[in-house]
């Protein structure tokens, strides 16, 4: 078993084809808002990303769910960001569309997020993940996703072009949401 | 500017207001000390800060705030600085009176400053910090900013009302006097249990005011101190998880804690372990630079002053929701 990530809340490690996801505890938090915070986080991470496949957005398969950990696929292809082209963007406008419609918001849309396997792209780590449905929180889940493009891709407008049209083909009022992402920038938060 | 006989760089000498909301504070600092700091705090007879009294309580003051300040250090001033917000309007105005008119009289530059970063400026001057995630909380403001790119950039902050409210607001439902935070942290050390309370973190932001009414829904069935250390337990562990992941998002190897809420040593020894445990530092200046003092905004006056910025009388309007991200950062 090897650690390939740690971020602020949990440590990933791959064994095998199995990603293990582990929250870690915080000694700074008492024991009782620690253990139901890491709880129910690890079930609501598990939930949504198995709601999210059952909706057609490609995701890792759940293994197992445990009080504080969970045991996935390891997708194992190439994050989108060395890979991205104007059509897989578009590809991944259709999936973030599909998550959208199910009333599902990622919370993390980055290209590292988003893996291309088997000409596929997967959405994972779901661990900021939440339902709503409303055009803000749409909104700023696209425009997260629009900065990474801006700070890692050159060619970052065609690349935003591509994905407004695969995500527009996929959500009914996808005109509100885009027509939001452009006043969230310019609020300037977020950066 | 005056010439410092140790350095060949003049030193400049400004001339700060502030009166954001409950305290009026008038400084006088260079690039070394604070020389000269007067201070009149408004206490509300009962309940919390009303607005327009407090207005009127600057007002009544701010002469002799100023004159006394004068009377202290007031020899060669380059600069005459306010806080121009955010903050509550009525407080706001007559600061920013004030200011133009020290600043016609004495003939020298006006120059409108940010509250929130004059917060975490002042830090970075009294403390070893040099680039940190600042932790900034006070009465009406909850948020945690670090600098990129020419900005201070607010990674998280809070969706309604600031801590330091949240807890007044709680302690005055209970009959605790103002200002409630002190109070409530000493009730909290005689805790005998935790009671549940809804933690409330979205993405990167924090929301307090639905704590502060469950919080007072759970005194009626529980001990007042039990609520007090759950409160602060639950609202401290947000603030805490928050911080910890603009640092891991930005890298910064430094936290620095601003705000008048930063008085509490719950918060401080989280926000410490959680540091620790990151292995990077913790930094909280003295008490004086904590809450809202007058030497804060007559040191981000004079960086900026050095750095060329000038408010002219006509942009001399103030913002009660001026943000910190709005400001171009030229001084470092």
């Amino acid at each position: 078993m090897e650690i390939i990530a740690s971020g602020a809340e949990a440590v990933i490690a791959l064994d095998g084809n199995t990603i293990i996801k582990t929250r870690v505890n915080k000694r700074y938090r008492l024991k009782e808002i620690d253990e139901t915070l890491r709880r129910e986080r690890t079930r609501t991470e598990a939930r949504l990303i198995s709601e999210a496949r059952r909706c057609g957005v490609p995701t890792p398969i759940i293994k197992d769910v445990t009080d504080f950990e969970i045991k996935m696929e390891y997708i194992d292809g190439e994050p989108l960001k060395n890979v991205i082209t104007p059509e897989l963007s578009e590809h991944a406008g259709e999936i973030v569309g599909k998550l959208h419609s199910c009333g599902l918001v990622h919370g993390d849309l980055t290209t590292s997020n988003i893996i291309f396997r088997d000409g596929k792209l997967f959405l994972i780590d779901f661990g900021l993940a939440y339902i709503d449905s409303t055009i803000e929180a749409r909104g700023v889940d696209i425009h997260v996703l629009f900065q990474t493009f801006e700070s890692t891709h050159e060619c970052h407008e065609e690349l935003i072009e591509a994905f407004k049209k695969g995500y527009s083909g996929r959500l009914p009022g996808a005109d509100e949401v885009i027509k939001r992402v452009k006043e969230i920038e310019s609020r300037g938060r977020y950066a | 500017m005056r010439s410092n006989p140790f350095c060949v760089l003049p030193m400049s000498i400004i001339f700060g207001i502030e009166g954001t909301a409950w305290n009026l504070s008038a400084a006088i600092v260079d690039e070394n000390d604070v020389l000269a700091e007067t201070t009149a705090t408004y206490r509300p007879a009962s309940g919390g800060i009303h607005p327009r009294e407090a207005a009127q309580h600057h007002a009544s003051h701010i002469g002799k705030v100023v004159r006394e300040t004068i009377k202290k250090g007031g020899r060669n001033i380059d600069a005459v600085a306010f806080s121009q917000g955010p903050g509550l309007g009525p407080c706001l105005r007559t600061v920013a009176t004030a200011a133009r008119a020290l600043s016609l009289s004495l003939n020298v530059p006006l120059v409108g400053v940010n509250h929130c970063i004059a917060h975490i400026e002042v830090g970075r001057w009294k403390t070893q910090a040099s680039d940190p995630v600042t932790l900034y909380v006070s009465g009406a403001n909850s948020q945690v900013l670090a600098y990129r790119a020419g900005h201070y950039r607010v990674f998280g902050e809070t969706l309604d009302i600031g801590i330091g409210n949240a807890l007044d607001k709680f302690a005055r439902s209970v009959g605790l006097p103002h200002p409630g935070g002190p109070r409530i942290e000493e009730l909290a050390k005689e805790a005998l249990q935790y009671i549940h309370l809804p933690y409330t973190v979205k993405g990167m932001d924090f929301s307090f005011s639905g704590l502060s009414t469950a919080a007072q829904e759970a005194h009626k069935k529980h001990a007042l101190p039990d609520v007090c250390h759950s409160f602060q337990e639950t609202a401290f562990a947000m603030l805490v998880e928050v911080t910890e992941r603009a640092v891991a998002h930005t890298g910064k190897k430094e936290v620095l804690l601003a705000g008048g809420v930063g008085a509490n040593m719950r918060l401080r020894q989280m926000l410490g372990m959680m540091c620790e445990d990151r292995g990077i530092e913790f930094y909280v200046p003295e008490k004086r630079f904590m809450g809202d003092n007058g030497a804060m905004i007559a040191y981000l006056g004079l960086l900026m002053f050095k750095a060329g910025y000038r408010t002219q009388v006509p942009d001399s309007r103030v913002d009660p929701d001026f943000r910190p991200d709005e400001v171009v950062v030229k001084w470092r």
